[in-house]
């Protein structure tokens, strides 16, 4: 049994993540007076947030007519149905409160001739049900997200939120069913720290890095899913991960939405804008599964560019200097950092690039955690927020912009929640030491690992295993190959080496502990795409082309407990929240 | 005669040596501070032998080589690797700078990579940013703006918007700020270059209502005018900014302004 001194911490709530929502959700719970720890293993401002470019989604209408329906529909069509309604109704509703409200915080957004916040267009963003292209996106330059991530910081400053920064949370702590609080390591001093809360909010970002090549951040290791496996509890629509048309060939990096937003498109290696072909209407701004399927096939076709043909050009060249240095000034600054080129000279090599997880912890829309026992149930004293949550309205496939606002309307609305179920003060009950037990033997044996594999040996495999087995094409044979593939790696865990002994920073620890967090979802993203026989949104299956309504209008729910999953089904929410709108039944999909 | 001894582990001894084991032609020599705080040992620097076949072009894509094929023990802060989030600011080959924007191309002969001057380490690359976080704090950045409409944002025109280009972009790196000697000398009372460009950002802000008590809460001898416009700072900003040009303007506003 390992023994660790552990100290101990009571709060009303506890947010684990210092992004965009985790920040947003503080000042919330701050402003209602409930004693709130926000807990990170990076600087708030570190937080992956701050890679955000393009822009964040509200109808505001400064830029000519816009509905708050119109926004709903397009992210119901964007998410190709699989969204529950009653949520996309509250975010789009919220979404322009919540854009103001970061407007008086002090967002320095882009503005307009009239000294309004400047929106630009964004794939997917329509008027009018799909009719015409419509400007929705409030930026600030194409540095929005850091715009934002700084600014909430700030505002989680004036209201003296208590920051644990450079923590690593290792286990939730439940009892019964209910979530009662979390372990956490400071990798500062390298003691160990128990927070009890009657409420704990993940709020820990996407899992971008299962796969080989991402836009993620080396952060981005979805740590709060994991705890939620771990905990007994589902992760939800797993299989649905969104590839970046423009990431920049070889490094990844991300290339806003925005440039083809402010007029740039992709060129084939024959110069043809081959998105008019995909696209009639939206053309390069279709939907980003749509754009990232239509450059697969150019590149499989064997019209991609460059020595190997692997990838296509995103121009930009073309548009006026003043649209380059004002709105696109970052990646300009990226271009030329990573890719040696010049914009205004030069077009941009790009390929899809994983970007963004759909799935992750089910949540209603008021962000409480959901599981399935017999039927729909909350887990009480746990939220989740954020790309690590699956509230869900994305679906099948976000929108561009339509994360940053996920972000800020859903972390207000956790702690709006917390604020009705929590009396501030409200004594704690005690947990059995068990939890605590367990959380440390697991943390102990990592710590003390004496086998073969390192874990960059390891972590390695499994990324390759998701860029070559779980990719924008999936087949049948693909995936189970998959399925084999990835538990062969999970296996190696069982011989896993770490060479750093010591608790201050060690970071061979952390990785291997981010390491095991990603594994486990790597299974559950693999399992959950090898079981839905279907396309649609970012999952599409060569072997099974169309949409099924009949059999898969359904999310997925997977648990796993090691490399073992349990995969079941729950039905999409059939009906809207208020009756302001109706529910808008399936269509064909269709740009 | 007055004694004076160097502090505690300042001396930095020779550390172990990591011979290639790749048989690689085009290796490069790398030499890492190392200082562990749970042993009782001296920093040391660490020579790693790394070839340069296999490793593409930035001094972060050497680090990771370092850590996931020689050793794992390495510690240093990193996270987007694309010049946004600011965690692998670092001094490397006698220069602060983002590791994942700074090209190894650029360093001639060995490279040598230290954490962020002047500041306590808290183990090898990583250095104790607290105290400059706490002077961030301490200008209070956030805005201030009394009005009460909900409905609509505080209109800024264009012009008053382009005042924020140049500042609101800002990592908080930390790079200028310990490149700077004013800030060696003075860190815990002179505010520091990235945190001056903060307030300034702030400052010039059209919507903020405050910008008189601003600009009186910086004006002092130490948290302000400890700058002499030595110019480390804008040498040494990976975003291509200007802090020393904010400081000047602060200077200049104080001067002409009734405050």
């Amino acid at each position: 049994m390992s023994s660790y001194n552990i100290i101990d911490h009571e709060y009303d709530v506890v947010v684990l993540g210092a992004g965009g929502s985790g920040l947003r959700a503080a000042v919330g719970l701050s402003e209602a007076g409930l004693k709130t720890a926000c807990i990170s293993k990076v600087f708030p401002t570190r937080s992956h947030t701050s890679a955000a470019q393009g822009g964040i989604s509200a109808a505001l209408g400064n830029m000519g007519e816009d509905d708050w329906r119109w926004h709903m529909y397009d992210t119901v069509k964007g998410a190709d149905w699989l969204g529950d309604q009653d949520s996309i109704e509250y975010l789009c509703k919220e979404a322009p409160k919540a854009v103001l409200e970061l407007e008086k915080y002090g967002v320095p957004f882009s503005r307009t001739d009239e000294g309004k916040i400047y929106q630009r267009p964004f794939g997917g963003m329509t008027k009018n049900y799909g009719n015409g292209i419509v400007q929705r996106t409030c930026a600030a330059a194409d540095r929005t997200g850091h715009a934002i991530l700084h600014t909430l910081y700030g505002q989680a400053l004036k209201h003296n939120t208590e920051f644990f920064i450079e923590y690593f949370a290792l286990d939730l702590l439940m009892k019964d069913g209910e979530c009662k609080g979390l372990i956490a390591w400071n990798l500062n001093d390298g003691t160990i720290h128990r927070f009890r809360a009657h409420t704990v909010i993940i709020a820990t970002g996407g899992y971008g890095k299962v796969y080989y090549s991402a836009t993620s951040a080396h952060t981005c290791t979805g740590d709060g899913n994991a705890m939620v496996l771990r905990a007994g509890l589902p992760l939800q629509d797993m299989e649905f991960v969104q590839f970046h048309p423009t990431g920049i060939y070889g490094h990844g990096t991300l290339i806003s939405e925005g440039v083809r937003g402010e007029g740039g498109y992709l060129v084939n290696s024959k110069g043809e804008r081959f998105m008019e072909r995909y696209a009639p209407n939206a053309k390069d701004l279709a939907s980003r599964d749509v754009v990232s399927r239509s450059m697969s096939i150019e590149i499989n076709e064997g019209r991609g560019v460059g020595k190997d043909q692997d990838h296509v050009h995103l121009h930009l060249s073309h548009l006026d200097k003043s649209v380059i240095e004002n709105r696109l000034p970052g990646i300009t600054e990226a271009a030329r950092l990573f890719a040696n080129v010049d914009v205004t000279k030069e077009p941009i090599p790009v390929v899809p690039t994983v970007h963004y997880n759909m799935g992750g912890i089910p949540t209603n829309y008021k962000a409480e955690v959901l599981t399935v026992n017999g039927s729909e149930k909350t887990v009480p004293g746990l939220m989740a927020i954020g790309e690590a949550a699956c509230v869900s309205v994305h679906g099948a496939n976000r929108l561009g912009s339509n994360s940053l606002i996920d972000l800020v309307v859903f972390g207000r609305a956790a702690a709006k929640r917390a604020a009705e179920l929590i009396k501030p003060g409200a004594p704690h009950e005690e947990i059995p030491e068990t939890e605590t037990q367990k959380c440390l033997d697991r943390f102990d044996k990592l710590r003390n690992a004496q086998g073969d594999n390192s874990t960059a040996e390891l972590r390695l495999a499994m990324q390759k295993t998701m860029q070559s087995k779980c990719a924008v094409f999936r087949t049948e044979k693909n995936l189970e190959e998959g399925v084999n593939e990835i538990r062969k790696t999970y296996d190696g865990m069982d011989s896993i080496s770490v060479k750093d002994r010591s608790l201050v920073f060690n970071t061979d620890l952390v990785e291997t502990l981010e390491f095991d967090n990603l594994i486990r979802q790597a299974v559950t993203t693999v399992d959950s795409a090898y079981h839905r026989k279907e396309s649609r949104g970012a999952h599409a299956r060569e072997d099974y082309p169309n949409r099924d309504d009949k059999k898969f209008m359904q999310h997925t729910l997977a648990w796993c407990d090691g490399k073992d999953t349990k995969i079941t089904y729950r039905p999409v929410h059939n009906s809207t929240l208020t009756n302001e709108v109706q529910y808008f039944p399936p269509q064909e999909r269709v740009y | 005669m007055a004694q004076i001894s160097l502090p505690k582990n300042s001396e930095v001894n020779k550390g172990k040596y990591f011979k290639d084991k790749t048989g690689s032609k085009n290796i490069r020599k790398v030499n890492v501070y190392r200082w562990d705080p749970s042993t009782e040992e001296n920093p040391r620097i660490d020579t790693y032998e790394v070839d340069m076949d296999n490793c593409p072009s930035k001094v972060l894509d050497i680090l990771n080589k370092i850590k996931n094929e020689i050793d794992p023990t390495l510690a240093y802060r990193r996270s987007c690797a694309h010049g946004v989030c600011g965690s692998c600011a670092m001094n490397m080959g006698g220069k602060n700078g983002l590791a994942c924007t700074k090209p190894h191309a650029e360093i001639d002969g060995d490279i040598d990579i230290y954490p962020l001057p002047h500041l306590r380490v808290k183990r090898d690359l990583i250095g104790d940013l607290d105290g400059l976080y706490k002077q961030y704090q301490s200008i209070e950045p956030w805005l201030k703006n009394n009005s009460s409409k909900d409905t609509t944002e505080i209109f800024q025109s264009k012009e008053d918007r382009a005042k924020l280009d140049g500042a609101y972009e800002c990592i908080m790196c930390a790079c200028c700020s310990t490149s700077c000697p004013s800030y060696w000398w003075n860190g815990d009372k002179y505010l520091g270059p990235a945190v001056l460009l903060q307030a300034y950002r702030w400052i010039v802000d059209s919507r903020d209502d405050e910008r008189k008590a601003r600009l009186k809460k910086v004006a002092d001898e130490l948290k302000l005018y400890r700058c002499h416009t030595i110019l480390n700072c804008t040498s040494a900003c990976p975003k291509g900014l200007n802090p020393a040009k904010a400081i000047a303007e602060i200077k200049k506003m104080l001067a002409t302004a009734n405050v």
